[in-house]
């Protein structure tokens, strides 16, 4: 966190840096995969959950293709969607705050960058919360942190499970100091629900970065990420530019930190359903 | 010895007029038959300390990211020194190794025993680059959790001095870690049954900040920042490229200082510094600090372990601004 450096866009936050490349894939007949140039009939790759049926890559998806990814048909209820960001500290850069906001609406179709609510996953009754990169880098400002923390005390109060799925480029900056209170707002949330028994699964999906990571998404009963996405604390250039060295192949992939011991698992996309009904028996 | 006052080497351009007031002083002070320029001395020691007053007390947002760097500016284990008796540096994560930007022991404050843990950035180049200019790994999140535990064993409260540009950014730090040890730092000092005070005494960069402050009370040295970035990091993104202008809107933009952090609640209080800021007094600096933590101190310790971890999950439950739909 110590010295950043300018990302390809925008839009995104600090800790992205370099994660730019696999986009959200276009709406159209036709998809060309980012991973290995096939050119892909849309219909099918999304009958394949958006995982690259050549080169296995799980392209990013939005808040709601993980919602109904995820879920049992029809059994999801949101919660909290009505609450939006406000703009509490006037923040204006080369764009103000709220224009940004009101960009990300239009463009996710989303009042903000994370969806939550109740649902079932093959039939077992969960709380769930998805992140949306495609709004704001799926940054975490107060609305992220206080509907994490809303969810988290609804798991805690009616005894279900907890499902966060991370997609995020960390903190959200516009909001500064109250994004930077949403990492220990959601944590203290997460000891509640931990001292209380219940079971937190995080799932991260690429990319996790930031205060995202050195927060809720570190802190599961059970870690799972899908293959090969970028999880880390500080951004590759960030990393880079303070050691001046090359980061070695793989570095902060899921490969990477489940050698170093910090995920449980590596779940494909086509097994996400099955292995989080699996843990949420074990731990039941 | 300080002549006129502060006369370190390193003077920041908005200081400038004072440096050449204090000269003047300092030339005075030293001429022979200085007992009959008393009454020009005292002009300048007034127009000096006025000017002081001025300057600090209209700092730009960047002004004070650059006073809370000063390289004069006491850091922990010099506020350790000054506040403290009976200081017994404990070492260690017991796990993989000893980080020396995180410093933990335990001491005595006034009356109270306790459990310090604080940042340190290191004077000497050796000590810096060694310190990783206060840039901590995950092992020095690791060590100060295992020292706080500690502390609540054996019911000590536990004070944190916070002086960080953010948790170190590096191969190793990534490999053993970083975000785990922050994370799971925030969630255990959630529910930590002992009081919890926490000073941002100079750089308040991010989560390597936050990992060591989730407190029953947070307060800010008066010219220390506080924020999710760096201004620097921040204008690199949101304005493209980091230099003096952009640093100086990013700065701004990012509501990064004392009296910004406490009326957007972030805070609970401001601990004020000498004139000139405390690199000019570091002595003053550490006694102001001295006694806002007595004081928390005390008040903390009335509170029973219960109501204490829940005031502070309320106090941090709180935090955030939405709109409702
Ligand atoms: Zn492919």
């Amino acid at each position: 966190m110590a010295e950043q450096s300018a990302p390809a866009s925008r839009e995104r936050t600090w800790e992205d840096e370099g994660l730019g490349d696999k986009r959200a894939v276009p709406e159209g007949l036709w998809t060309q995969c980012e991973g290995c140039g096939e050119t892909l009939f849309r219909k099918a790759l999304e009958a394949n959950l958006m995982v690259c049926p050549k080169c296995d890559l799980h392209m990013r998806i939005s808040g709601s293709q993980r919602i109904a990814q995820l879920l049992d048909e029809g059994s999801f209820e949101a919660m909290d969607a009505g609450l939006t960001a406000n703009d509490p500290l006037g923040f204006v850069d080369m764009k103000a705050y709220p224009d940004r906001i009101k960009a990300a609406q239009r463009s996710s179709g989303q009042p903000e960058g994370l969806i939550s609510g109740t649902g079932f996953v093959k039939g077992r009754k969960v709380v769930v919360c998805v992140m949306d990169f495609s709004f704001l880098a799926g940054s975490m400002g107060s609305v992220v942190g206080e509907k994490i923390t809303r969810a988290t005390l609804h798991a805690l109060e009616h005894g279900l499970p907890l499902i966060i799925v991370s997609c995020s480029g960390g903190a959200r900056m516009q909001e500064s100091g109250l994004s930077l209170m949403q990492m220990a707002k959601t944590s203290a949330a997460l000891a509640r629900l931990d001292e209380a028994g219940g079971l937190f699964i995080s799932v991260l999906t690429d990319p996790t970065t930031g205060g995202v990571t050195a927060s809720f998404a570190m802190l599961g009963d059970v870690i799972i990420a899908e293959p090969k996405a970028l999880i880390g604390f500080a951004g590759p250039r960030v990393i880079k530019q303070t050691i001046r060295q090359d980061l070695p192949d793989g570095f902060q992939t899921s490969e990477f930190l489940l050698n170093a011991g910090f995920i449980d698992r590596i779940v494909h996309r086509s097994a996400l359903r099955s292995e989080i009904a699996r843990l949420i028996d074990f731990a039941g | 010895m300080a002549k006129a006052g502060y006369s370190g080497s390193y003077v920041l351009d908005f200081e400038q007029p004072v440096v050449e007031i204090e000269k003047q002083i300092d030339a005075l002070e030293a001429n022979p038959s200085a007992p009959r320029f008393a009454e020009e001395l005292a002009t300048l020691r007034s127009t000096r300390d006025t000017l002081l007053t001025k300057t600090y007390g209209g700092l730009t947002a960047w002004q004070t990211v650059r006073v809370a760097r000063h390289p004069a500016r006491p850091q922990t284990l010099d506020h350790v020194d000054a506040m403290c008796r009976d200081f017994v540096q404990l070492h260690g994560d017991r796990q993989c190794a000893d980080d020396p930007a995180i410093v933990t022991g335990l001491a005595r404050i006034g009356p109270f025993k306790v459990m310090v843990i604080g940042h340190q950035k290191g004077r000497s180049t050796a000590e810096r680059i060694r310190c990783r200019f206060g840039c901590a790994n995950p092992d020095g999140y690791r060590k100060a959790l295992l020292k706080m535990q500690f502390a609540e064993k054996f019911k000590l409260p536990i004070v944190t001095l916070v002086d960080t540009p953010g948790a170190y950014p590096g191969i190793e730090s990534e490999e053993r870690g970083q975000a785990e040890a922050i994370a799971v730092n925030l969630r255990e000092m959630s529910r930590l049954r002992t009081p919890i005070v926490s000073v941002v005494i100079g750089e308040g960069g991010s989560g390597g900040a936050l990992g060591i402050a989730v407190a029953d009370r947070v307060a800010m040295m008066e010219h220390a920042w506080y924020s999710v970035i760096s201004p620097e990091g921040c204008a690199a993104i949101l304005w493209k490229e980091a230099n003096e202008k952009t640093n100086t809107l990013a700065a701004q933009a990012l509501s990064l200082t004392a009296r910004q952090n406490l009326s957007n609640g972030i805070i609970d209080a401001i601990v004020p510094e000498p004139a000139g800021g405390a690199h000019r007094d570091p002595r003053a600096a550490s006694d102001a600090l001295q006694g806002w933590i007595i004081d928390q101190l005390r008040d903390l310790s009335r509170v029973d372990p219960d109501t204490l971890v829940n005031l502070r999950f309320e106090k941090f439950r709180r935090m955030g601004s939405v709109r409702s739909g």
